[in-house]
């Protein structure tokens, strides 16, 4: 069986879901940002796969690298944001971090 | 002499005692003997009243001298004229105002000295003397009606002079508004007179009677103009019934009694119906008969049993002055005013007699406690008694002569038409006015001093109050008015000096027997004329005349024969007759509760009116306005309660509303950021779904 572009497709569905997941059930801060380069690899996925299959020339590579340095800042920020949470509240526990609602 | 001489003559004779008055109020708390001046100013004037009386009658009997100027002009059609109207009636009227006034103010000279405002008194005699000139030399019924007021004020000013004195007070406060009940009608009338003829002089307003025009164009309305400007002499000649004035009057000095509450003021009320008697129709004429009679006849039944001198006096005086309306109510126009100036003359007499009783007997007024005075006092008996035949009717004397003129005018008008009451009423009043008359007289100066003490003091008045007395006293002989002594109606008097009305209603609307034999004979061709009175009533007067003459000098000597066996010989009991007609003694001794009557209806009818006015004033009135607070206080607080709860109610439910929501979406707002992430993937999965 050829793979095609569906095959990609629903690897890349999977690793979405999988980010989503990660996203909405960790308590672990850590790992909600894992699960944000699950999804960010997910659309990478995506974009390699829809630049391979359709006529789209180099565009979709050169985003898919966008994203990857793009990922790399986020993550660089995201675990600066999450040592200052740990410093000020002393856990990195997502459910306990809800002083936004007041 | 000229005419322009006789208007100034008057000019002087109305303006000199003016002066006389200003002066002597300015200047008399400094200088004492200011009231000279004011008893010289009215010698000129008397002086000069002579002379103008003697001119006019002389060289202009026939004439009417009239002189105007605009006093002011407030429209092109409104402009008040004042004026003189000089005729024959106004100079004698003049002449006797001028010398009872003047002698008023010689006998005051002893009679008020001592008084602590004596200038006062002699400079409100001087307003006083001015008013009345100008009410009898006025040609226009506006002028007059001014002067009618400031007689009124004069009277009030006078009667109040002693006002110390409660009684005296309340007796210038009572005169000043009957007064103005009857003045209320008069300048109605005057205003129907104006809106008619658009003018307030007497020759233009009858020459447009004559010409046809009336008020309101009815004859009704005529008659009804006529009462009215009649109201003002009810008022003023104190008639029934607002005779009440007159006697309580008597708290003024007595000259003043009889300067204006006898001779002259109370005679402006039947000189002004003289004055308009060209314009009464015959139901007018009748109305002024009836009232006549009944103030002739009321106050004479009243002053039989007054025991106070000059109470008796002011009766009599009311008395009097109705017969002279009752006179000219039936037609009897001269004698009217010929029994005007006698009766000035006599009753002024009388009053300055009674005062000089008064002023010997140091002010005591009460006719029980004189008597036998005529030894002590013989001129002033002797005055006393002249006038008081005068005033019963005894030949000889004025009083006669006119009185009997006005009884033949009475039986000529029963004969003529039918009403022989008014004939009957002036008989009757001849005999009690010579009863009550000689009554006085016996009681005062006959007999035994019942005061042994003040008639030991008594004594006669000096010079200038006698000369007085006597100069009226010989005015009331016959012999100034005519040489015959039982008939007037040859004499100068009436023959020369006094002229026939002229009449200038509608020929429908006066007496048959007033219409002119001419005017029957052409009807047709002229509708209204001035022609005077018919042959027909001079010749029922002419006929009239004796028994009229022989009916009133039976009454009169009846009467003062009476008057002498009841308190002179003491024939009859009086006492006992008194008790015998208690009832009727007593109604008459309290004047037939008039006053008691006008207290219990009008001035309790006025306070009750005044406080239901009062009540409706603080309940109807104050509470509407009360009541419209009361409402926008309520409509204020609806208002309020309504922005409170309504608008306000629905800010605060949208407020609500939102807080209600934010409640509820609030527990969205966990601050988990997965929730939150949860809710954006489904939100996104169902955007997806349905888009």
């Amino acid at each position: 069986m050829e793979v095609g572009l569906n095959h990609f497709l629903v690897v890349s569905t999977l690793l979405f879901s999988m980010g989503i997941y990660a996203i909405v059930t960790r308590k672990n801060a850590i790992l909600v940002l894992m699960g944000i380069e699950l999804i960010l690899n997910s659309a990478n996925i995506n974009f390699i796969a829809f630049s391979r299959y359709g006529n789209f020339g180099l565009q979709g590579h050169l985003i898919a690298l966008f994203v990857i340095v793009l990922a790399a800042a986020e993550a660089a920020i995201a675990l600066a944001i999450v040592l200052n949470i740990y410093k000020t509240l002393s856990t990195v526990n997502i459910d306990e971090i809800d002083n936004l609602k007041d | 002499m000229t005419e322009s001489v006789l208007i100034n003559l008057s000019t002087a004779i109305l303006f000199l005692p003016l002066l006389g008055f200003i002066v002597t109020l300015l200047i008399g708390k400094k200088v004492k003997s200011v009231f000279l001046f004011e008893v010289f100013i009215l010698t000129v004037v008397l002086i000069a009243s002579v002379v103008l009386a003697f001119g006019k009658l002389s060289y202009f009997a026939d004439d009417k001298i009239t002189a105007e100027f605009e006093w002011f002009r407030l429209t092109d059609t409104f402009a008040i004229k004042l004026g003189f109207l000089i005729d024959n009636i106004t100079v004698l009227m003049l002449f006797v105002v001028a010398l009872i006034s003047g002698l008023v103010h010689y006998f005051s000279i002893a009679y008020m000295k001592g008084d602590e405002r004596y200038n006062r008194y002699f400079a409100y005699l001087g307003l006083f003397t001015f008013s009345m000139n100008g009410i009898v030399l006025t040609h226009s019924i506006i002028m007059m009606y001014m002067f009618w007021e400031l007689v009124g004020l004069s009277s009030y000013l006078l009667i109040g002079f002693w006002f110390e004195k409660k009684s005296a007070a309340d007796a210038g406060k009572k005169a000043f508004l009957v007064n103005r009940i009857g003045d209320t009608g008069m300048l109605i009338g005057i205003l129907i007179l104006y809106i008619t003829y658009h003018t307030f002089s007497f020759d233009q307003i009858f020459a447009s009677i004559s010409a046809g025009v009336l008020p309101f164009n009815s004859d009704f309305w005529l008659s009804v103009t006529g009462i009215l400007l009649f109201m003002g002499a009810i008022g003023k000649s104190a008639q029934f019934p607002l005779h009440v004035w007159l006697p309580d009057a008597m708290e003024g000095p007595t000259p003043v009694s009889a300067l204006i509450h006898a001779a002259t003021m109370v005679a402006a009320g039947v000189y002004l119906t003289i004055r308009i008697f060209g314009l009464l129709t015959a139901d007018a004429m009748m109305f002024i008969a009836i009232i006549g009679m009944l103030s002739a006849f009321i106050p004479a039944t009243i002053a039989l049993t007054q025991n106070d001198i000059k109470k008796v006096l002011a009766y009599s005086t009311v008395s009097q002055l109705g017969y002279m309306v009752m006179a000219l109510g039936v037609g009897a126009y001269k004698f009217a005013f010929f029994h005007l100036v006698t009766h000035a003359f006599f009753k002024a007499c009388l009053f300055l007699g009674s005062g000089s009783v008064i002023h010997s007997m140091h002010h005591e007024q009460d006719i029980r406690n004189m008597g036998g005075l005529r030894k002590k006092m013989p001129l002033t008996y002797i005055t006393f008694l002249i006038s008081s035949l005068a005033v019963s009717g005894i030949p000889l004397t004025s009083g006669f002569l006119s009185k009997d003129g006005i009884l033949a005018g009475t039986f000529a008008f029963g004969s003529l038409t039918g009403y022989w009451i008014f004939a009957v009423a002036g008989l009757l009043v001849a005999l009690l006015t010579a009863f009550y008359m000689f009554r006085l007289v016996v009681i005062t100066f006959h007999g035994e001093p019942r005061d042994h003490h003040k008639f030991e003091h008594a004594k006669e008045s000096p010079f200038v109050m006698a000369m007085p007395l006597a100069v009226l006293a010989v005015l009331s002989i016959f012999i100034f008015y005519t040489p015959n002594p039982v008939s007037a109606e040859q004499g100068w008097f009436l023959t020369k000096w006094i002229n026939s009305p002229e009449l200038h209603t509608p020929n429908s609307t006066r007496f048959d027997f007033m219409q002119s034999a001419e005017m029957i004979a052409q009807t047709s061709v002229s509708e209204h004329s001035t022609v005077l009175y018919s042959e027909q009533y001079s010749e029922a007067m002419h006929s009239a005349h004796y028994p009229a003459m022989f009916l009133s000098l039976f009454a009169a000597v009846l009467g003062i024969f009476l008057a002498f066996a009841f308190y002179q010989w003491k024939k009859v009991n009086v006492d006992k007759l008194v008790s015998n007609v208690k009832p009727l003694y007593n109604f008459s001794f309290n004047k037939w509760f008039f006053d008691e009557f006008y207290q219990k209806t009008f001035v309790t009818g006025l306070f009750g009116f005044s406080r239901f006015m009062s009540w409706f004033d603080a309940k109807i009135v104050d509470g509407i306005v009360n009541g419209s607070a009361t409402v926008t206080h309520a409509f204020s607080t609806f208002m309020g309660g309504f922005d409170k709860y309504v608008v306000d109610g629905l800010v605060n439910f949208m407020a609500y509303l939102s807080g209600f929501f934010g409640l509820i979406f609030r527990r969205v707002q966990t601050g988990k950021v997965q929730t939150y992430i949860v809710l954006v993937v489904f939100s996104i999965i169902i955007f997806f779904f349905f888009f």
